[in-house]
Order: structure tokens, then C-alpha cells, then sequence
């Protein structure tokens, strides 16, 4: 009668705690080599670096009942065509800057950092850049100052001076827009582009 | 100034600051020679961890306050840096607490002296003189140019894992004494199940934080790889790190007897990594991954509350069978407030946004704020409360800590404080949280403009004013907590009871 059952033995638990571990760790191996290999720069779901050279635009797909980017033909990037080098080079430059610049601690980008300020997702897509002919130029202007280019909607919250060099600012347009190609299976949902004509 | 008058001023500085360390040691009387070599090293771990506590709330208080009026300190300590203190520094008082609270189990589990003691207190001081070097960077040099050296000496950018690339290395090899000492230190003794558990997770939390340490142009990689350090610490072996702190604490305060806390203990490792280590696929939803983590991540995500709830039976269980009859009132308590604050921070609130068709409105929104708020301090602030109060029973001697202590009404409002004020703040995060899903999410689309409708509505912002409202009433706690730490049982003469362990 004292024996103790086989679920209440702490070596059962012990042996279930470690299988079930290491089954689990192994499953998530097999799906981070499977998930990197879908989502290197280049693939079907983040588009290569030279995606800077065409129209983006996100837009309510019916048959996969989601929001999807919508790639379309030539709009150079402040007038340029980008070789897959220099293309890489300038969205590498803008990565580093918003590292540098600790843009998270105030942004999300995908969704992820802090609520202070605007997701930067689909930023290069947003309206509030008015149209696409003034596009480029505004944020370039509103990067570098600012405090003089403040969109605060009202709100008081400006984004502070944080030194960033005409170069710098050109290749966070650039990173952005390079960002705003990439398939998040459908964030942000019921999104409005600045490319809808209405 | 001639170098003579510079010199004599230092001098006198240096008198000054040596008194008043003499006056607050003497004020404090707390008897070293009470504690181990290992408990030593421990109570510097958690006096750190308490004046890291102290600056993560004023920080939070500082990026609450901008919240309201954005204009507050503006270009001199703009929110992005008040946040990343904040959160930084709640990350790394909660590492130097766990640090601490194994440094203090360790020789009493082990049966053995610490094997690297020196070793470990020099890894205090580098770790300590890195931390405080990062802080200062952060708060007066802030941000660097686009280029590699930025993100080698100033800031990685990288929420959560800001610390720039030296700091990253560092950190690994402090872990590294550190988790020589666990191994030495139980080779040279005995090794219990506690130990087994404890090593393995300690080869986990170290390993992974490698994976946060390279630069990625390609976001979806940077993100991918991130969250293998963010969430699989914070869901997977920080949970497991408690529980086996839980499981220790609960033989030392309750007298339980081992086979039943070690069961326990496996039993939670099995449920937290077979849902924590898979349930990582809800962060993996909107981040360009493929379409199979949103059925992974909901489904692993939602079977993730399951050890939370069998902690809360088994601390609560315990705590019953054994009639709450414990020599530290405080501690238990904080442990039962762990075992709930776990369960509901991270278990329920966690859980209530997770699923992938929720997430699509309420992901990064204050929501998460609302999550992270309650989670963190259910799951982790909480336990190395309880372990603070262990340590200082100790290092006065064992003494009396339990019913008709002495200023018990202390230790009571802090944890009253403390609890109300994290609760509260939660509260007003999820309503900001549901404002701004509804208003900028599902109305208004998630654009610049929808964003900012939901930031200037009224209900959003009186929600901010009440988060403030909540940090300060949490601020009182922990200066309540911070004075009855320094305090308790110093004028206590009685001895603790002895609670004997159960055979088995």
C-alpha cells in the first residue's frame, strides 16, 4: 500500500522533465533552420535589398483574406538605381543609424520596441507624408531637424535632434522603405497606403 | 586650484564619504560575521539589486511623466533614454538578485564552501564597474553615429539587450565564474535534484544570451534571433530559475520535505519548457516569419499558464499542510505573492493577448506595457523580495521574524504598497491598451494618423495620469520596502524558531 504510483515518482517526472525538453528544443531547431532559410533577404517573404528600386505598396488581398505588400514596377529611391551592393550598403547604414540612434526605446518597428512614438512598419507607406512626390524629401528634412519638421498631430510629442547626417537619413528612408515590403501576414490589419487613390 | 589644494580636497571627500559609510554601518548594524563566504558575496549581489530596483522606478517614473507632458527634459533626458534605464535596469537587478540567491543557497545545498570565491567576488566588482560605466554612457553620451563602433561602446539599439557589444562580453564571461562556481561548488559537495535543475537551466540562460549578440542587417533575422534571448530568458529559464529558488525557499521557510519539492520542481520544468520553449512562436507571428508559428505560437502559448497554476497549488498547498507556521513572516509572504503575481501577470494577462486573431489588434500597444508590468514584477521582483528578507533574517543572527515582530506594520505596507501600486498601474496600462486597440488599430488602421487619435483621447490619456498616479503609489512601497529592509529585527533579541524539515 505504500508504494508510491508511478505519477507521483519523482523519477518519472525527472525523465518526462528532460524528454520533454529536449523534444521541444529539438522541434524548434528544426523550425528555426526551416523559418531562416523562408525569410533570408531575397525570398518570396522579405524581398532583396534592390526592392528599394521599385513600388511598394500594402494592400487587402481577397483570396488570402489579409493585407499583403504589393510589389509593382521601377520608383527609384531619391532618384537612383541601387545595385544589390549599394542597395544593401544603404539599408545596412540605415539599420545601424536606428541602432545607433535608439529609435526602439520610442518606435516599434514590426510591432516590437516602445509606445512612445509612431510603428515604423509600414512607415515608408504612411499618409502623413502627404504624397508620394513629396515623400523622399520630407522625411530626409524631418529626420535631420526634427524639431522645425515636428508631425506631433497635435499630440506635444516631438522627436528630439539626434544628429543624423543627410547619409544617415537617406539610408533610414532606405531601410524603411525596404521594410515596408516585408510580408507580416497581415500587420498592421485595415492599413490605408499613401498610394490608394481615392 | 594648485594640485596640493586638489589634493587636499580629494582627501577631504574621501574622509567624508568614509564616515558616513561608518554612520550608515553603524546605523544599519548588520553583523557580517554571521554569514558564510558564499552569503557574503550573495548580500553584495542583492544590495546592488535593491539600488538597481530603486533607479529602474525613478526611471519609470521620469518616462511616465513624459507620457503626460512630453516636453518634460526634452533633448536632456528624452524618453528613449528613461525607458531603456528603466527596463535595463529591471533586467539587471533581476539577474544580480538571482545571482545573489543562488550565491546564498549554493554552500547550504551543496554541503560544500564555495570552490572560486575569490573569483566570484572579482566577477562581482567587473560586472559591477561594467554596469555602472554602461548607465553613465547611457545617461550622458546617449546616442553615437550609424557605424560599428557605436554599437560596440555606446548602445546596440536592441530593446532589452541594449548593452553595447563590451558589455556583451563581458557579461559572458562574468556568467561563465559564475556558473564555474555552481558546477565546482556541487561536484565538490553533493548534488540534490535542486542542483541538477539549476545547473541545467544555467547552461540555457547562458547560451542563449549568444544568440543576441550579432549585428543583422535583415530585420526578420534580428528580430527571429532576439527573441531566442527575450523570450526564451524570460518564459522559459528565468521561470525555471524560480522555481527552483521556489523550491528551496519552500523547504527553508516551511520545513517541506524535499522528495515533495523536487517532484514539484520537475513537474514544473516539463510544463514550462514543453509550452515556454514552443510558445515562443506568438512573438513570431507579424514579423515576416512563415504562416505555421501563428497555429505553433497560439497553441504553445496557451498551454503556457499551465506551471503557473501548479506553482500557485503548490506554494499554496505547502503553505496549508504546514499551517503557515514559518521563522519569516515576510518572506512567505512575498512568496505567496509571488506564486499569484506569477500566475496572474504572467499566466492570465499574458495569455489574454496572445492568441494570434487578438494579437493582430493589441499587438505593440499598451497592452503589452500592461503585461510586462504586472509579469515582471508577479514573476521576479516579487521572489528576490522574499529571498531579501531571508537573507537579512540571516545576516542579524536567525531572529525573530515571524507573528508579533516588531514594526511588522512595515514589512505589511510595503507589501501592500508595492502589490497596489504594480496592480493599479496594470489597470490603467490595459485600458490605455484596449483605447488604443480600438481607436488606432481597428477604426483607424494603424496608421500614423490613427495613432495619434488614440494617444490624444481623452481616455487613453486620463489612463496615463492614473499609471503615474499608481508609479508613485509603487515608489512608497519600495521606500517603505527599502527602510524595513534596513531596519527589521534590528532591536529583535528573540531567536528564531527552528522549522525542522520533514524526513524524506
Amino acid at each position: 500500500m505504500n508504494e508510491t504510483p508511478l505519477w507521483a515518482s519523482e523519477s518519472f517526472w525527472k525523465k518526462t522533465a528532460v524528454w520533454v525538453t529536449a523534444g521541444s528544443f529539438l522541434i524548434l531547431i528544426v523550425l528555426t533552420l526551416d523559418s531562416l532559410s523562408k525569410t533570408s533577404a531575397g525570398t518570396q517573404r522579405v524581398p532583396a535589398y534592390t526592392v528599394i528600386n521599385q513600388k511598394i505598396d500594402y494592400r487587402f488581398d481577397e483570396q488570402l483574406n489579409k493585407y499583403m505588400p504589393v510589389i509593382g514596377g521601377e520608383q527609384l529611391l531619391f532618384g537612383k538605381r541601387f545595385t544589390p551592393e549599394e542597395a544593401e550598403q544603404r539599408v545596412t547604414l540605415g539599420k545601424k543609424t536606428i541602432q545607433a540612434k535608439n529609435c526602439m526605446n520610442c518606435h516599434t518597428l514590426l510591432g516590437n520596441g516602445a509606445y512612445y512614438a509612431p510603428d515604423l512598419t509600414k512607415a515608408w507607406l504612411d499618409q502623413g507624408w502627404i504624397s508620394t512626390e513629396l515623400r523622399e524629401d520630407m522625411m530626409v528634412k524631418f529626420l535631420m531637424d526634427p524639431e522645425k519638421n515636428a508631425r506631433t498631430y497635435g499630440s506635444g510629442r516631438k522627436m528630439p535632434n539626434l544628429n543624423i547626417t543627410e547619409d544617415e537619413a537617406k539610408g533610414i528612408v532606405a531601410f524603411l522603405k525596404w521594410m515596408a515590403s516585408i510580408d507580416t501576414n497581415g500587420f498592421p490589419h485595415h492599413f490605408t497606403s499613401i498610394e490608394t487613390e481615392d | 586650484m594648485s594640485s596640493n589644494e586638489a589634493k587636499s580636497v580629494t582627501l577631504i571627500f574621501q574622509n567624508r564619504v568614509c564616515t558616513l559609510i561608518q554612520r550608515f554601518q553603524s546605523w544599519v548594524r548588520l553583523d557580517s560575521g554571521n554569514l558564510s563566504g558564499g552569503q557574503q558575496l550573495a548580500v553584495k549581489y542583492f544590495s546592488v539589486a535593491v539600488i538597481l530596483f530603486f533607479a529602474q522606478i525613478v526611471f519609470g517614473l521620469l518616462a511616465a511623466i513624459q507620457f503626460i507632458a512630453p516636453g518634460f527634459l526634452y533633448e536632456i533626458l528624452d524618453f528613449n533614454v528613461n525607458r531603456m534605464v528603466h527596463i535595463n535596469a529591471m533586467v539587471v537587478w533581476m539577474l544580480y538578485g538571482f545571482m545573489g540567491s543562488i550565491y546564498w543557497l549554493l554552500e547550504d545545498e551543496s554541503g560544500s564552501d564555495i570552490v572560486g570565491l575569490k573569483w566570484g567576488n572579482l566577477a562581482f566588482w567587473v560586472l559591477t564597474g561594467a554596469v555602472t560605466l554602461v548607465v553613465l554612457v547611457y545617461l550622458f553620451i546617449q546616442i553615437g553615429s550609424g557605424t560599428d563602433s557605436s554599437l560596440w561602446f555606446i548602445n546596440e539599439g536592441r530593446e532589452y539587450i541594449e548593452a553595447p557589444r563590451w558589455a556583451d562580453i563581458g557579461i559572458v564571461a562574468v556568467m561563465l565564474v559564475f556558473f564555474y562556481n555552481v558546477v565546482a561548488t556541487f561536484s565538490k559537495g553533493k548534488w540534490s535534484g535542486i542542483a541538477g535543475v539549476l545547473t541545467l537551466d544555467l547552461v540555457a540562460l547562458a547560451g542563449l544570451y549568444l544568440a543576441g549578440m550579432f549585428y543583422m542587417t535583415n530585420i526578420t533575422h534580428d528580430q527571429y534571433w532576439w527573441w531566442w534571448v527575450i523570450h526564451l530568458w524570460v518564459e522559459a529559464t528565468w521561470e525555471v530559475l524560480v522555481g527552483v529558488i521556489m523550491a528551496w525557499s519552500l523547504m527553508k521557510l516551511l520545513g517541506v520535505r524535499r522528495k515533495i519539492v523536487q517532484t514539484w520542481l520537475y513537474i514544473e520544468v516539463a510544463l514550462m519548457f514543453g509550452s515556454g520553449i514552443l510558445g515562443l512562436g506568438h512573438h513570431y507571428f507579424w514579423i515576416g516569419t512563415p504562416e505555421y508559428w501563428l497555429t505553433i505560437g497560439g497553441f504553445f502559448s496557451a498551454l503556457e499558464p499551465i506551471p503557473l497554476v501548479a506553482m500557485v497549488v503548490h506554494a499554496v498547498y505547502d503553505s496549508g499542510v504546514h499551517a503557515f507556521k514559518t521563522g519569516n513572516h515576510p518572506a512567505l509572504a512575498w512568496i505567496i505573492a509571488h506564486a499569484f503575481g506569477n500566475f496572474f501577470g504572467a499566466g492570465v494577462w499574458g495569455f489574454m493577448h496572445t492568441l494570434p486573431q487578438i494579437n493582430l489588434y493589441t499587438h505593440g500597444t499598451q497592452w503589452s506595457a500592461s503585461h510586462g508590468h504586472l509579469a515582471f514584477f508577479g514573476a521576479y521582483a516579487t521572489i528576490n523580495i522574499a529571498f531579501f528578507y531571508l537573507a537579512i533574517q540571516h545576516w542579524r543572527g536567525d531572529v525573530w521574524m515571524a507573528g508579533g515582530s516588531r514594526n511588522a506594520w512595515r514589512w505589511k505596507w510595503a507589501l501592500g504598497l508595492l502589490n497596489a501600486g504594480v496592480m493599479g498601474m496594470t489597470i490603467a496600462l490595459l485600458i490605455a491598451g484596449y483605447e488604443q486597440s480600438f481607436i488606432e488599430r481597428a477604426m483607424e488602421g494603424s496608421t500614423w494618423g490613427g495613432y495619434f487619435s488614440a494617444q490624444n483621447h481623452p481616455s487613453f490619456q486620463n489612463a496615463m495620469v492614473w499609471r503615474l498616479v499608481w508609479g508613485l503609489v509603487t515608489f512608497a512601497g519600495l521606500v517603505l520596502l527599502i527602510w524595513d529592509l534596513l531596519t527589521i529585527g534590528k532591536e529583535e533579541t528573540r531567536k528564531a524558531e527552528v522549522i525542522a524539515q520533514a524526513e524524506g
